[in-house]
């Protein structure tokens, strides 16, 4: 009993073979879509790559950009196999390709699927290697004259512009950490003297941030040093200031963006798996139905088509007895050579 | 007096037709392109109002739109005639048609040099605008609690950010309007009153920027207060500081940006000219082609580029009329 069995006559077979023609071309520029998608999520992963400590992972992009480029090439040979499906004296040159093909595509889509999920849960480790790369990138943010870091302080700045946000996880952060470098610092002032001598590192800390935290939206000028002290700055308390500097950590924006990436990657990445396994399943209806002539000399009788000649069940059994025949046949072989390398 | 004669066969006329076809085609494409080019422009214009006093430049994309979709329309005609061009019942209704659209596609190329012509002049004008919308920007930076202009603040620090400029012509602009709102000033302090004395209007002047001019390439955390005074910053210049804060104008920023994009379209004008040229000459052989056949019978003709009168036509053309005078009916003159 055949799986999903169809009758086939032969304007149902053309109209079978254009449809699945014209989803083949759809399926070729899905392939393209995910190959630049690919490539876009590499791009973006490599403009940031300071501020992950260049420890960033690029398995998922490469992965995307390889099954793009299959999917393109998978896709077009399909296309042409429908299109030649309607011609019986070419659909003979391609029949004896298909069933290792379509194999091929089950295995294929298969990949998608996997690739689709991992779009997923690369989140994870993205997220670890932003937070030490961000904690890192900030105490690099002096050292302009230090080959290597010296575009830190620029990326950084442009960075917390870009995503409106300051410090790792809120602009306390900077409180930490020295981000003045040394070569601007007048260690003859007082002020400087007790700020170093004031923690155990020698660092000058201040409750200030730099320009890159103001908030355009704020009414008022932006305050950035001396923050936490309410009487420096007139009409000011720093506990209810809400507009003044970006109060969101720039790890959380940098994580909801590469994540929304990765999420809308996933679902299109998913949507163009159910698109293959359309087109398989269509290509395998067309190989059946051609297959399956009432009158094999006459190409305009009825036919079958199905998904499997055999239920699931059977289908799956009749694969490992094929594949015990095939290691047992190895053995005989090697039996056999064994026996004749003894005689000779 | 002849003009660019041809001689036209058969297969030639066949060629013609098609390859004018495809040439309609190609114009029709690129007016939809003209027509997107203007509404960007408009965009970018429009993101900007608030900074610009006048809409003079406002003209230029707007006849590019409407260039665009009238270079649609003319050429997707051209294209139905070329294409009815080649059956003899079906061209006729076209004729009339014909005079009409000479002169719609010869304004269409005028106006398109016309585009060209006036993003140039109006260099000036648009310069002017921003000056003065600038300098209003500035002066209403402090306004954040006046209706109607409490967002000039935002505005201006989001497009110093942006295009990386600072003041109007430089960064010594924020010297002379008090860009710090009263109500974050502490009048009973010293300081206060002695800059507010220091001027005649009374205003609160500091030789200080908003944080929108530091530069993220500076190696060196921003300067925004008492740029003017030595002293107030450890070895600090400020005759020879160049990378803290953005030394570049607004205004000069913002109009290289707009001639830059103004620019960027005249290839693209120039482009759909030329094919628009080319589709016009091309529709003056096929209609002549045509009429020449025609008004052969009715003996009128009346042509700026040949007079069939004088002139001999090759041997297949006077075959082909001979053909279509037994096969179609006399026309009454």
């Amino acid at each position: 009993m055949a799986l999903m069995l169809v009758k086939f006559d032969m304007k149902k077979r053309v109209k079978l073979a254009q449809t699945i023609w014209f989803l083949y071309w759809f399926a070729v520029m899905a392939g393209v879509l995910v190959f630049s998608m690919g490539l876009f999520f590499k791009i973006e992963l490599r403009k940031r790559s300071e501020l992950m400590d260049n420890n960033e992972s690029h398995l998922l992009p490469n992965v995307l950009i390889l099954m793009g480029l299959i999917a393109c090439g998978v896709n077009a040979f399909g296309g042409k196999v429908c299109y030649d499906s309607l011609d019986p004296s070419k659909f003979i040159k391609w029949k004896p390709m298909l069933k290792p093909f379509l194999m091929f595509c089950v295995g294929f889509n298969g990949l998608l699927f996997v690739t689709a999920l991992l779009c997923f849960v690369m989140r994870i480790p993205l997220q670890f290697t932003l937070a030490e790369g961000l904690k890192n990138g900030m105490r690099f943010y002096k050292d302009t004259d230090t080959p290597g870091r010296c575009y830190m302080k620029r990326t950084l700045d442009l960075m917390q512009m870009e995503f409106r946000c300051c410090g790792n996880d809120h602009y306390r952060d900077w409180f930490e950490i020295q981000w003045v470098s040394n070569r601007y610092l007048d260690f003859s002032a007082k002020e400087v003297k007790d700020r170093i001598g004031s923690n155990v590192d020698g660092q000058y800390l201040m409750d200030g941030v730099p320009f890159s935290c103001c908030n355009p939206s704020s009414p008022r000028p932006c305050i950035q040093g001396q923050m936490t002290n309410n009487t420096a700055h007139y009409s000011y308390d720093h506990y209810t200031e809400e507009l003044n500097v970006w109060k969101r950590g720039c790890r959380e924006a940098m994580v909801s963006y590469y994540g929304g990436l990765m999420n809308t990657i996933g679902a299109l990445v998913l949507l163009v798996t159910m698109l293959e396994i359309a087109v398989t399943i269509g290509l395998q209806y067309i190989n059946s139905s051609l297959s399956s002539l009432v009158n094999p000399e006459d190409p305009e009788s009825e036919s079958e088509g199905w998904i499997l000649e055999k239920t699931v069940g059977e289908t799956f059994t009749d694969i490992m007895a094929n594949m015990k025949a095939m290691s047992k046949g190895g053995k005989v072989e090697e039996e056999a050579e064994a026996g004749v390398a003894t005689v000779s | 007096m002849v003009l660019l004669k041809i001689k036209f066969t058969q297969q030639r006329r066949v060629h013609l037709a098609q390859g004018l076809w495809l040439l309609s085609w190609t114009a029709v494409i690129w007016g939809a392109i003209i027509f997107c080019l203007g509404v960007y422009l408009k965009m970018e214009l429009l993101r900007r109002d608030e900074v610009m006093d006048n809409t003079e430049i406002h003209v230029v994309p707007n006849i590019l739109m409407i260039v665009g979709l009238a270079s649609i329309g003319t050429n997707w005609v051209a294209s139905c005639v070329c294409q009815d061009s080649l059956d003899a019942t079906r061209f006729p209704r076209w004729k009339v048609l014909l005079l009409g659209w000479f002169a719609v596609a010869a304004v269409l190329c005028c106006l398109l040099i016309s585009v060209v012509a006036l993003s140039f002049i109006l260099q000036g004008r648009l310069e002017e605008s921003l000056k003065v919308g600038l300098r209003n920007g500035i002066r209403f930076y402090k306004d954040t609690d006046v209706p109607g202009r409490c967002y000039q603040k935002e505005t201006i620090d989001r497009l110093q950010i942006e295009f990386r400029c600072c003041g109007n012509n430089n960064f010594k602009d924020w010297f002379e309007v008090q860009w710090v709102s009263s109500r974050y000033l502490n009048f009973t302090s010293k300081d206060v009153k002695d800059r507010i004395r220091s001027n005649v209007d009374g205003r609160y002047l500091l030789d200080g920027v908003p944080f929108s001019c530091c530069n993220p390439s500076s190696p060196r955390p921003c300067l925004r207060y008492t740029l003017m005074d030595n002293n107030a910053h450890f070895n600090y210049e400020h005759q020879s500081e160049e990378l803290n804060l953005y030394s570049r104008g607004c205004r000069q920023a913002l109009t290289d940006y707009y001639m830059e994009l103004m620019n960027s379209t005249g290839p693209g004008v120039l482009s759909v000219i030329l094919i628009q040229m080319s589709v016009l000459l091309g529709m003056r052989y096929c209609r002549l082609r045509w009429k020449e056949s025609w008004l052969w019978r009715t003996q009128r003709a009346r042509f700026w580029l040949v007079d069939p009168i004088a002139t001999e036509g090759s041997s297949e053309d006077a075959d082909l009329e001979k053909a279509e005078k037994e096969a179609s009916p006399t026309p009454a003159s």
